[in-house]
């Protein structure tokens, strides 16, 4: 037990030291491009994403921003249409120039999405899948883990009573939590969350907003969403896109007070 | 009009209801006549013993044979088709899901080959056999039902495996999964009750099916116990002795055919307690 939590206890020093890394961008992206047939997806773009940070994505529907996260874990894989290029780095890693290794640079990045997917196992077996996959086998090592990532995300008085009862049992909103949860287990740099609030009740998106305030302080999120109020609680960093381009990107009170370009002002208004 | 629409509604609501119902009414007609035909020759007898010298005239036995010979080559059969189709329909559903249109005339090759009469199998069996310079025997039979019952196998639960949300494939991809974890991991538990369906139906259409055994299992009075030895079954044994022109035989045809019932509906039993019971952590 002791030697468990020491060794989890430096993993995480690790990743999450304030050194003088934290001042250099975690993921780079450089002319990254997206076909699918003529259709440009997106359109060069050129983005940093600052550590330790809510980067907020913003745009209307289409404009690329699940193809840009999707292109960060590699899930482009699944869809042969789908043509990338360009580098996306992470701590000087081109991850979509390299076919070594998939799984670990996809463990890199946990993702959150629209609607939460739990596995079709136990409470319990969701979380301790992705240790599994990393070959932990010490069962205290992986209970403890298991707990430790299920208060992280303020499931743990919930469902400590219940830990093998199917994932499916839960509300949606806790499944949501669950997948955070899980995902945090593989010990991700960033996390990747794609309206993740979207099919959550008031409650539970407040839930989940909040997790990403105390995330922060160890992972880096990056986060897609329609909601504007929510944009603006959470935003450390803003891009604004639409087709497929990066219309905009900074500071966010900068950007929302006063948007520099016709479509985000647009977006602004229609938002209100 | 309120009215037009009130009556067509009535109308196809009653159509459907009918067919629906009739449907069942024509399978437990089926069913009914067959055990009341059959009642009067069913024994233990006939389920415990072999055929004895006359039982085609009457006489002594029972159709163990058939029984046993049945349940070899139908769970052979079976074990062989999930050994080929599981990984199969995993295959085209996780390793291929990038390319959309293999997957598609991968599935419509299978549907032709669901499609083929079985005495097509049988004749392909036959040759294979003589190619190989078997005898008709157990083993012949296994094979020629296993390559009959694979497309149904594979399609089955291909097509189960195919309605999962392509969410949970990439959860269980982001999460780390390699190709084989996903699809062994992820898409079988997914999938399990079209898993457990998919063995049901092809145990079902191997264990009924008389025309690929006709020539490759032959037929016996013995048990077999070897591999290479001759196999009844009770497709075949039904067909005999209901060409015979003695009642009793005839009746013994419906006897056998009522066991032969009697195990699929068992079977089918089974398999939908086992599916409720492993697939109770699936995503709906
Ligand atoms: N596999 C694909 N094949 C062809 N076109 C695609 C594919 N995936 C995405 N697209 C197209 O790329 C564009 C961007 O899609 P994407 O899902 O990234 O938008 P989005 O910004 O996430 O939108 P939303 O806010 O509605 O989720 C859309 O026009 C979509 O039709
Ligand atoms: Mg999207």
């Amino acid at each position: 037990m002791f030697l468990s939590e020491t060794v989890t206890m430096s993993d995480k020093e690790t990743s999450s030291k304030p050194t003088n890394k934290s001042a250099l961008p975690v993921l780079r992206v450089r002319n990254l491009n997206v076909f699918a047939g003529d259709h440009h997806i997106l359109n060069d773009i050129n983005l940093d994403i600052p550590r330790n940070k809510v980067t907020v994505l913003l745009g209307p529907s289409g404009c690329g921003k699940t193809t840009l996260l999707k292109c960060m874990n590699k899930l482009t894989d699944l869809y042969r249409e789908l043509k990338v290029s360009g580098n996306i780095l992470i701590e000087n890693d081109d991850i979509l120039n390299t076919t070594t290794n998939i799984p670990s640079i996809r463990q890199k990045m946990g993702l959150l999405s629209q609607r939460p997917y739990p596995l079709p196992v136990s409470i319990y077996k969701n979380v301790a899948y992705g240790l599994k996959l990393k070959g932990v086998r010490d069962k205290k090592l992986i209970e403890f883990s298991v707990e430790k990532h299920l208060r992280e995300t303020g499931l743990w008085e919930e469902v400590k009573n219940r830990l093998n009862s199917p994932a499916t049992s839960l509300s949606i909103g806790q499944q949501q939590r669950l997948c955070l949860a899980r995902g945090l287990a593989v010990k991700p740099t960033i996390i990747l969350a794609d309206e993740p609030t979207s099919a959550l009740d008031p409650i539970s998106s407040k839930i989940i907003e909040n997790l990403f305030k105390e995330l922060k302080k160890h992972y880096t999120i990056i986060l897609v969403t329609h909601v504007l109020r929510q944009a603006m609680r959470l935003a450390d960093h803003v891009i604004f896109m639409c087709d497929g381009k990066i219309i905009e990107q900074g500071q966010p009170d900068e950007l929302f007070k006063n948007p520099q370009t016709e479509e985000l002002r647009a977006y602004l208004v229609d938002g209100n | 009009m309120r009215r037009i629409k009130i009556l067509e509604e009535k109308f196809f609501v009653i159509l459907s209801a009918f067919m629906t119902y009739s449907l069942i009414a024509v399978l437990a007609f089926i069913i009914l006549v067959i055990f009341v035909k059959g009642f009067n020759a069913l024994s233990l007898d006939m389920i415990l013993k072999t055929p004895k010298g006359g039982y085609y005239y009457g006489g002594e036995g029972g159709v163990l044979n058939a029984i046993m010979g049945s349940l070899y080559i139908a769970i052979g059969a079976t074990l062989i088709a999930i050994f080929i189709g599981m990984p199969a329909a995993l295959y085209i559903n996780v390793q291929l899901v990038r390319y959309r249109r293999t997957q598609n005339t991968i599935r419509y090759f299978l549907d032709a080959l669901w499609g083929i009469p079985s005495i097509v199998y049988g004749a392909f069996g036959f040759t294979l056999m003589l190619f190989f310079g078997m005898n008709a025997s157990l083993l012949a039979g296994i094979i020629t039902v296993a390559l009959l019952i694979s497309p149904i196998m594979v399609r089955t639960f291909d097509e189960v495996l195919s309605t999962i949300p392509r969410g949970l494939h990439e959860a269980s991809l982001a999460l780390g999964s390699t190709r084989t974890e996903t699809a062994f991991r992820v898409m079988f538990k997914q999938g399990f009750s079209g898993f457990i369906t998919a063995v049901l139906l092809s145990f079902g259409r191997g264990i009924g099916d008389a025309a690929s055994v006709l020539f490759t299992a032959g037929y016996t009075d013995n048990v077999p116990v070897n591999l290479d030895e001759p196999a009844a079954t009770l497709p075949l044994a039904i067909f005999f002795q209901l060409g015979s022109p003695i009642p009793e035989v005839r009746e013994r045809a419906f006897a056998s055919a009522v066991i032969l019932t009697v195990i699929i509906l068992a079977l089918s039993l089974g398999a939908r307690y086992i599916s409720k019971r492993y697939s109770k952590t699936n995503l709906k």
